[in-house]
């Protein structure tokens, strides 16, 4: 990730000693930091014979893929083993539809709600904001009755529009700070100019948003991707996220542990957000300062 | 004639705001009136309407797993904030005066927060397996009485679920930190050094202090992910052994889907309600004071 | 080419009027300028002219017509705004033809009439620009150029000067005014800055506290402001000011001051022994050597300006500011006789109202 500005503070001298205690406890403050993926990494890489006598930290005598592969598509939920293939496709079949909706959704609102603030906007707005922070378990049991009286309870439709509904205040407060900060003026000409609410939105408005819907698409996949309790109550058996069938191989494994497909599962999972992070750079960081408000 | 009407944009404004306010009132105020309706009956599989007042509160207060679970998050809320928040403050202070390769270290503390808790707990409870993880690491070496099986010790468990999630999340802080410190006059910098202050006490008494709102967002943040704490547990420990890290949040999806008690569950999700809202409302008022949007343009 | 009325137009911000019961009638092919400090409420006022802004009581007409609940598009308007406000991922082209893509106007007719605005305000060659390829000049050439386009019989500019530096801001100054008189169009205009009030303006209605305080041509401002505030607010150097009042002769009396007001051109008949403020610009002291009624004043700090001098002195305990010429010999310490021409003077009373 590069600068997000210029560094403060002292301009470094020859190496002091306060200089190399400094080195070293970031070095060693990275060194824990690393350790988990380290280890899962290696661990994926053993055979289980090797896990059982050897070192966690040793690198293996033998790097096998062979875990990955079956954590892939064989391991074992419950009665079904055909690995975690199921889930990533799951994830992947919630996640493209919810991004787009809730973005969609929270940008147009965000956009209502700066420029036209008709009556109510203030109230709706606070009310979001505080909802932001209030946990799912509050909501949970009404919308489960609510969903099923609909009929979209443990569907594909259900968990997107639950990811939608909880992805609003987030995206609102994203698109709403990014357009309050733009100059009123430009609203005001286009309306001298006679475009009205979607024609300024969709032609003037979302052209000079490309940068916080990339901001809002990162916040997006890995919130919904890393979701893991929505995904259980809404998706139903059929839709299962990844998360909730790494959880599940992992807990449901009869007799020996196989802590190599474990670990390879769990990386799998990982391996989204974590390519997301590593690709989007400091658009990440950005992502997180703009949505202070994580919902 | 001009009786005050709408301007024609006017109406598709309200248009595109139906569904946030379908969402605001039907889902969110909606759900948690429920919530607190349900939590006021009898409910046990199925949601009633016998009116028992605070009863089912009474009830949670005398059960042993609900209590069990408060003074786990209080201990875990504890330990994480002041962990969390310390780590993450002492990495971006560090990472501020000049490091070479800031960046890689940035992305190096930040990266766990981009995973999810599943995957933080799993991870973890893998490096905390008390045969095969750490503990046999301490044996190989030569510590043949080094112990270090915590996720099973009912009396440490729950530090095993503080030093996960500080894991997770004290790249966070240092995020939020790291913007704060950027964001201090350079000039103070100069003039507290004119002065002749140490850099500990420049830090200390007068850039702790201009970063004020920074830790107010950083505890805003951790705390309600305390409050919220639920999948780290399922995957780490699922609440064992036997209850030692139970969490409310568990408590009320346990009460809800398996032990087929709403209304306890309810009463137990208002109580986590109120909770948030204590901390949150502060630090919203002092939000909106500070950034308050004018009423026209 | 239209008239403008407002008809007892208010608005308010919650319960903050911003604008309080205002009436003002705006002739065909007029310049108007509102003029006040920044919170007076003529920025609301062009807002509400415009349809930006709904009024809460009154109506607006323009052009013979009702349009207090029109869309601003439907109102035969064009709007110039300080901060230019172009759309960034517009080329000039674009920005000029939107609106009237918008109208659903006929490719030719766009055409046509964007290549006869660019060509009047010199433009041609910026047409494949984005607005952040031009300098601010430019930048404001480009939107009035848009509000050309339209063929609007009002215009409205919202402080269209104010982020242009001294030299450019004189240069698109007489190009408005240059445009008025080709274009012919009704012009409102919103500035804080009286020396553009004052070269603009067929009328200029001074604002302050929510109300108009005067309207009237620019040489009626300047030279019989209806109170203190619009004494004070137009005119650089400031006009100075001599608290005192009527002596029992009629004449106008402070410590170290005696002034026969017999020539002044009263409102109403003065009350004698009344509390009033006398006011006179720097230019309308006279300098008199040998006139036996003349006031003494001692000069205590002189300010060349180049195209003439400004001395500051004081009467008694009165401050006056005085313009003479470059060439005048004067130094601080100086004592210099002063006459005050009646008919150069203002009285105001002490609710600061012109007497």
């Amino acid at each position: 990730m590069t600068a997000m500005a210029q560094p403060n503070g002292r301009r470094p001298k020859r190496l002091s000693a306060g200089r190399i205690g400094l080195y070293a406890f970031l070095v060693i403050s990275a060194l824990f930091f690393l350790t988990p993926l380290y280890v899962m990494l290696v661990t994926s890489l053993k055979p289980m014979s090797e896990i059982r006598t050897g070192n966690i930290l040793a690198l293996p005598a033998a790097p096998s893929l062979a875990a990955w592969n079956s954590a892939w598509s064989s391991a074992c939920t419950g009665l079904q083993c055909n690995g975690i293939r199921v889930g990533f496709l799951n994830s992947i079949r919630i996640l493209v539809p919810s991004v787009m909706a809730s973005i969609m959704v929270g940008a147009v609102t965000g956009y209502a709600l700066s420029f036209w603030r008709p009556r109510g906007a203030q109230l709706l707005f606070a009310t979001l904001m505080v909802m932001a922070f209030i946990p799912y378990q509050v909501f949970i049991y009404p919308l489960v009755r609510m969903f099923s009286q609909a009929g979209i309870a443990n569907s594909l439709l259900g968990i997107v529009v639950v990811h939608t509904i909880f992805g609003l205040p987030t995206m609102t407060l994203l698109f709403r700070n990014h357009f309050v900060a733009l100059p009123i003026e430009l609203f005001k000409a286009a309306r001298v100019d006679g475009a009205g609410f979607w024609r300024i939105f969709i032609q003037i408005m979302l052209p000079m948003a490309v940068p916080i819907i990339v901001v809002a698409i990162i916040l997006q996949v890995t919130g919904i991707w890393n979701d893991f309790i929505l995904g259980l109550v809404f998706a139903g058996r059929e839709n299962l996220p990844m998360t909730v069938q790494l959880n599940n191989i992992v807990n449901t494994t009869q007799g020996e542990r196989t802590y190599n497909v474990d670990m390879a599962a769990t990386l799998l999972t990982a391996l989204v957000p974590l390519a997301v992070y590593f690709l989007s750079g400091r658009w990440f960081v950005r992502g997180i300062a703009a949505g202070a408000v994580k919902g | 004639m001009a009786k005050r009407r709408l301007i024609g944009s006017r109406v598709s404004a309200q248009v595109a705001l139906a569904p946030a306010l379908l969402i605001a009132l039907v889902i969110y105020c909606g759900s948690t009136l429920w919530t607190l309706w349900i939590s006021l009956t009898t409910s046990r599989m199925l949601p009633n309407s016998v009116f028992v007042g605070l009863r089912q509160y009474e009830v949670l207060a005398s059960n042993d797993r609900w209590l069990a679970s408060i003074v786990n998050l209080a201990v875990f809320g504890v330990l994480f904030m002041v962990a969390a928040l310390t780590v993450g403050f002492l990495l971006a202070a560090l990472i501020d005066f000049r490091v070479r390769a800031e960046s890689l270290f940035r992305s190096v503390f930040l990266y766990p927060f981009s995973m999810s808790f599943i995957v933080t707990g799993l991870a973890w409870r893998w490096m905390l397996d008390p045969t095969l993880g750490f503990e046999k690491l301490l044996h190989d070496v030569g510590f043949a009485d080094a112990h270090f099986n915590w996720l099973v010790r009912p009396d440490r468990v729950i530090y095993t679920l503080v030093i996960a999630a500080v894991w997770h999340a004290s790249g966070l802080v240092m995020a939020i930190m790291l913007a704060g410190l950027r964001g201090v006059d350079r000039e103070i910098w100069n003039a507290a050094r004119v002065d002749g202050l140490p850099v500990w006490r420049i830090l200390v008494f007068i850039v702790i202090p201009m970063l004020r709102g920074s830790f107010a967002t950083a505890f805003v943040l951790l705390a309600t992910s305390v409050v919220r704490l639920y999948d780290l547990s399922v995957a780490m420990t699922n609440g064992g052994p036997g209850i030692a890290s139970e969490v409310p949040a568990k408590f009320v999806m346990d009460y809800l889907f398996e032990r087929g008690n709403l209304a306890l569950a309810t009463a137990a999700a208002t109580t986590m309600l109120i909770t948030v809202i204590a901390v949150v409302a502060p630090w919203y008022h002092w939000q909106g004071r500070k950034t308050h949007v004018g009423a026209a343009h | 080419m239209s008239t403008v009325s407002l008809r007892g137009v208010e608005i308010a911000f919650g319960t903050f009027k911003v604008l309080d019961w205002l009436d003002l009638e705006i002739a065909q092919s007029e310049f108007l300028v509102l003029l006040g400090p920044s919170g007076c409420g003529k920025s609301t006022l062009l807002a509400a002219i415009a349809g930006l802004l709904e009024i809460d009581q009154g109506e607006i007409w323009i052009g013979g017509r009702n349009v207090t609940w029109e869309e601003p598009k439907d109102r035969g308007i064009a709007m110039v705004f300080q901060s230019y406000a172009l759309y960034p991922r517009m080329s000039v082209r674009r920005n000029l033809s939107f609106g009237l893509q918008v109208a659903g106007m006929k490719r030719d007719e766009i055409d046509r009439r964007v290549t006869k605005a660019a060509t009047m305000l010199q433009i041609g060659e910026l047409l494949d620009r984005k607005p952040a390829e031009l300098s601010g000049g430019q930048r404001q050439r480009v939107a009035i150029g848009r509000a050309l386009v339209r063929d609007a019989s009002v215009f409205l500019f919202d402080e269209p000067l104010s982020n242009l530096d001294a030299q450019l801001r004189a240069e698109l100054r007489t190009e408005i005014k240059r445009l008025h008189g080709s274009l012919g169009a009704t012009m409102i205009f919103v500035t804080h800055d009286q020396i553009e009030a004052l070269t603009l303006a067929d009328r200029i209605a001074v604002m302050k506290d929510r109300r108009i305080q005067q309207l009237g041509t620019p040489q009626e401002i300047y030279l019989k402001p209806a109170n203190r505030f619009v004494a004070t607010f137009v005119g650089s150097p400031a006009m100075s000011f001599v608290s005192g009042r009527i002596g029992e002769h009629g004449n106008f009396e402070a410590s170290g001051w005696q002034l026969p007001l017999a020539d002044y051109a009263f409102a109403a008949p003065p009350v004698r022994g009344a509390t009033v403020d006398l006011g006179i610009r720097p230019e309308h002291v006279v300098l008199a050597p040998s006139d036996p009624h003349a006031l003494p004043a001692r000069v205590e700090l002189v300010e060349p300006m180049g195209s003439d001098l400004l001395a500051w002195t004081r009467i008694g305990e009165a401050a006056i500011s005085i313009r003479l010429p470059a060439e005048t010999q004067v130094v601080a310490g100086d004592t210099l006789p002063l006459l005050f021409p009646p008919h150069r003077l203002n009285l105001f009373d002490a609710q600061g109202q012109r007497l």
